[in-house]
């Protein structure tokens, strides 16, 4: 436990001096609370900004940020170092997902300030399983990369795919229809309904087919790699 | 400290270490020599547990090196030569890192960086730093949990020559302390100065090994003295009682410029046991 502390204040401190990765952590808040602010078509939908960008947040930035760290690290031998100083797998692992989930959540929770208060658990709630999910699947991206740039090469199309498919699917059927198999479509229609009452059976049996899937490919990309 | 026993380590059908035994005593510095590519790496990677061997045995601190535990782990410091440090961390930020994961006190911090000679630069990035404040900053890394026992693979690889000389400096006065020191290196010089014993690695297996000095009179077929006259002449006498005469008169016409016996060094002899000479990695790459 003792270790997984000492990654996520590595990590903390870190950020403050990688301004690509702090980019992808305060651009979509940033960008929710100015859109909101500034922008009113009539006839847009409630809150249309925060749920639109709240979705792409949650598809973009844990995925890269937790694939790019791992890569970094790997690229850089820092990571054997850690390794060698007993540090466990599991331990780093655990250290970089809280240390990404806990501030794409302090950005979910600026990106919530625009939602009235009784919404803000449920969107941080769906916030919070989305993230994780992709906490994961950058996870098995950054074991499965042996550098950044091989990391950037994958994690690209992922995060094109489960960013801005429920984007497209605002305006094409047939992409709804396919977009439907990601978890990220699924969460943006439970932002729609905004409450815990309308969440359907569908919807978790996606996610929750979503996060097995990742998990699994996390599990089998460790085995083959592991850390090194 | 450490034992090997008929360590073997094929990658492929390639046979990278062939039946490699040795047993290093406490406080002592030992020195695997080779050039690039003799299993170097590959060894110290299998002693520490990051690489597993085909066949043999290893104890460390007394135990097989699989059933070191973490507290056993800790006392055991590594510095390879691909090893980094975190670019955009200050020098005392990376060692503030390894210090919580050792639990060892923050003062050892600065202490550390005094030691390396890099206090100055506390506060300086690391992608900052100089090749040679770099590998400063990845020994003090190491220096700072005070280990047992230290791996240093090829530790003044490519620095200049003031930079070798502190990093030996740290490396005796840890010696001193009583920690047992396990060095590669390709550079003779170096395994000359601070090794008590050394191993000659050639293919995969230990050619030699002993006391640098004691390897080097083992070889000294020639036994030849080597004058350079006042005169530009080079004069190569024997070393027998005739010869004293004939040294003695030539000093006393002052006609001796230089005058050196011709031990072999621990280069020649790998050269005449292995028909190979070593080479530094940069000189690999290029080759």
């Amino acid at each position: 436990m003792r270790n997984i502390g000492i990654i996520f204040k590595k990590q903390i401190k870190d950020t403050f001096k990688n301004k690509t990765v702090l980019i992808q952590f305060v651009m979509f808040p940033a960008m929710t609370l100015i859109m909101e602010h500034c922008i009113n078509i009539p006839d847009m939908p409630e809150f249309f900004f925060t749920k639109l960008f709240a979705i792409m947040y949650m598809g973009m930035a844990p995925l890269t940020s937790v694939a790019s760290i791992i890569a970094e690290e790997k690229e850089k031998n820092t990571l054997r170092v850690l390794m060698m100083a007993n540090v466990k797998p599991w331990e780093y692992l655990m250290g970089v997902g809280l240390y990404v989930w806990t501030l794409c959540m302090a950005g979910a929770g600026v990106m919530a300030t625009g939602i009235p208060a009784e919404n803000t658990p449920f969107f941080l709630t769906v916030m919070a399983a989305g993230f994780a999910v992709s906490i994961v699947m950058g996870a098995c991206i950054g074991i499965f990369s042996a550098n950044q740039m091989v990391a950037t090469s994958l994690f690209m199309p992922v995060m094109l795919v489960l960013s801005f498919t429920p984007l497209l699917a605002l305006f094409n059927d047939k992409i709804e229809k396919v977009a439907g198999i990601f978890y990220t479509q699924q969460l943006r229609l439970l932002l729609n309904q905004m409450s815990f009452d309308g969440i359907k059976t569908e919807t978790v049996l996606v996610v929750v087919v979503n996060a097995a899937l990742a998990i699994g490919l996390f599990f089998a990309a460790f085995r083959k790699k592991g850390l090194e | 400290m450490i034992r090997a026993k008929r360590i073997c380590k094929s990658f492929g059908t390639k046979e990278v270490l062939s039946g490699i035994d040795m047993d290093i005593g406490d406080g002592k510095i030992f020195g695997l020599l080779g050039p690039s590519g003799a299993g170097k790496t590959t060894l110290i990677k299998i002693i520490t547990g990051q690489l597993a061997c085909d066949k043999g045995e290893i104890a460390v601190f007394g135990k097989d090196v699989a059933e070191l535990t973490g507290a056993d782990k800790k006392q055991i410091g590594i510095m390879m030569d691909d090893h980094g440090v975190y670019e955009r961390l200050s020098c005392s930020d990376n060692l503030k890192i390894f210090a919580d994961i050792y639990s060892v006190p923050h003062s050892r911090i600065s202490e550390a960086l005094a030691q390396v000679g890099l206090t100055g630069s506390a506060k300086k990035p690391a992608m900052k730093l100089s090749k040679g404040m770099r590998a400063r900053l990845r020994l003090a890394r190491v220096l700072m949990i005070s280990p047992k026992i230290l791996f240093l693979d090829e530790p003044t690889s490519g620095l200049d020559p003031m930079t070798m000389k502190y990093i030996h400096k740290l490396i005796i006065e840890h010696k001193n302390k009583g920690c047992t020191i396990f060095l590669t290196t390709h550079n003779m010089e170096e395994a000359t100065a601070l090794c008590d014993e050394v191993a000659l690695l050639n293919e995969g297996k230990i050619v030699e090994r002993g006391a640098p000095d004691q390897i080097c009179r083992r070889y000294n077929h020639q036994k030849k003295i080597n004058l350079h006259l006042t005169t530009g002449e080079d004069v190569e006498l024997a070393h027998e009682s005739a010869s004293a005469r004939e040294i003695e008169k030539l000093m006393e016409l002052g006609k001796i410029e230089t005058i050196h016996s011709s031990e072999p060094t621990l280069e020649t002899v790998f050269i005449e046991l292995t028909g190979r000479r070593f080479e530094t990695d940069e000189e690999a790459r290029y080759a």
